[in-house]
């Protein structure tokens, strides 16, 4: 093959989360998975990258689309998958996720790609485990994938992510889709408007580069991104919202809230949407949402992030003889 | 190799072309990235000059395709870069193009993303610069010029549209 080529990588050989990303690392997966979006439009979508590899999807929490999306794109760069399911509540923490990945790991697999309720269950099993490790989401901590793809479909519709202004409106207390998505931002440039009721706000939210604000109007205005989260009714174990109707009345996006946003904004949302409390359906399923493009590029970015760290799998079985 | 005779070479294969394929209704060209695609985009306005037909051109990338991809254990992955055949494939005639057929093993990558786009009628091969040393059995159709090196040495093709200047180079190796 050619002797001189570009070759690129990932510092880290897993991605537990967007923290510790460069913005350089972010437009590389980015790139990449341009390039990986043209597959899913071929007669044949599937290349054969990633033949002979084992990726593992271990779902300690429920999820379709995001589990989907992953099982997707590994079928797709031909990697041998397998899909773990456990719903469940009540299991322990540590012991259990260490004694089910030791289980596993007698099994070889090249990556393991993880979701879990409790926020650092990615970092502990990055530390205890041989496979590189790929948070698909753990507890209100860090859900790096979909970060990287609101950042690809903005991108796709921007053409950068620079001094855009992007207005995140919903459950800030218990969304690690805003913790992931405020990380990437940052560190490429945009300016983060996050609104949310007084009660569903992080204690010294103003020191995490955000600025925050309990009107929707203030965050709206102007804005090139809007971006719903949704009201996590599973984690909620207090009264936060007086009520649904309330809610919606206060801070649900209305076709009218929108006028405040820039002409050409985008509507975004992580899904699954709560039609009716977070979002109006007519805005949903209006002319600026972006919603099913997110979940198309889903797939794009993250047969990118497989591609970039299969190079470094085999690095945690080196150490070891 | 400089620039004129680069420009005349590619003419000579232009005709040969035509010579060969009687019209090109159903050709197209496909460049493979990264000095194969301006090779390929440059084949069509000769051929479009010569004819005044439209081949319509596409850019392959064979990152993904490639024999080697997995096999370092350790280290960084080559960059991926887009693919671009903006037409069908099925029962066309491609012309694949690239600028150093050297072991081969590229043009067999392309060979199999090729045919993840559908069934084309034939494909035949061009390159700028055959240097020898195949490692599988594969040979070109049309040839810029046969240059037997070493392999200590390497071949550097330059571009106007990527390196500013066009040349083939032969460099002696360590």
């Amino acid at each position: 093959m050619s002797t001189t080529e570009a070759t690129a990588t990932l510092t880290s050989r897993h991605l537990l989360g967007i923290a510790g990303l460069e913005a350089g690392e972010i437009t590389l997966i980015l790139d990449t998975a341009v390039a990986m979006k043209e597959i899913g439009r071929r007669a044949i979508k599937k290349v054969p990258t990633l033949r002979g590899r084992t990726v593992v999807n271990l779902f300690f929490e429920p999820s379709t689309r995001t589990r989907t999306s992953f099982e997707i794109a590994e079928k797709r760069l031909s990697a041998d998958t397998l899909s773990i399911a456990t719903a469940t509540s009540s299991v322990t923490k540590g012991e259990s996720l260490i004694d089910t990945v030791r289980n596993l790991e007698a099994m070889a697999p090249d990556m393991i790609v993880m979701r879990h309720a409790s926020s650092g269950a990615a970092h502990l099993l990055a530390r205890t485990c041989r496979s590189a490790i790929i948070n698909a989401g753990d507890g209100m901590h860090e859900h790096p994938t979909q970060a990287l793809l609101d950042a690809f479909t903005i991108r796709e519709h921007k053409g950068r992510l620079a001094g855009l202004k992007v207005a995140i409106v919903g459950d800030l207390l218990h969304s690690r889709v805003l913790r992931s998505n405020v990380l990437l931002l940052n560190t490429m440039g945009a300016e983060v408007w996050a609104c949310g009721p007084a009660t569903l706000m992080p204690a010294g939210f103003d020191r995490f580069g955000v600025r925050a604000t309990t009107s929707v109007a203030e965050a709206v205005e102007g804005a090139d991104v809007v971006m719903m989260l949704r009201i996590q009714h599973e984690r909620m174990h207090g009264h936060f919202i007086p009520s649904v109707r309330e809610y919606f009345s206060l801070f649900g996006l209305t076709r009218d809230r929108m006028r405040r946003a820039a002409p050409d904004a985008i509507v975004m949302h992580p899904g699954p949407m709560n039609r009716g409390v977070e979002i109006d359906s007519e805005v949903a399923d209006g002319p600026c949402s972006v919603i099913l493009e997110q979940v198309a590029n889903g797939v794009a970015v993250r047969m990118a992030v497989l591609y970039l760290l299969s190079g470094r799998a085999d690095e945690g079985v080196l150490d070891e003889h | 190799m400089d620039g004129d005779r680069m420009s005349r070479a590619l003419t000579r294969i232009a005709h040969e072309i035509l010579e060969r394929n009687r019209g090109l209704d159903e050709i197209a060209l496909v460049g493979i990235r990264t000095r194969g695609v301006p090779l390929a985009r440059r084949l069509a306005r000769t051929l479009h000059d010569i004819n005044g037909d439209d081949v319509p051109t596409g850019a392959l990338d064979i990152t993904l395709y490639r024999d080697d991809l997995m096999r370092h254990a350790v280290g960084p992955q080559p960059v991926v870069r887009r693919t671009e055949i903006p037409f069908s494939i099925d029962d066309r005639k491609i012309l694949l193009v690239d600028d150093v057929l050297y072991t081969g093993r590229t043009i067999r990558a392309a060979l199999d993303a090729l045919i993840d786009f559908g069934r084309p009628r034939a494909i035949q091969l061009i390159v700028l610069v055959d240097r020898g040393h195949r490692e599988l059995p594969i040979k070109a159709d049309y040839v810029g010029k046969n240059l037997p090196t070493s392999l200590k040495q390497s071949i550097q093709v330059r571009l106007q549209e990527i390196d500013g200047a066009d040349e083939v180079i032969l460099e002696e190796g360590a």
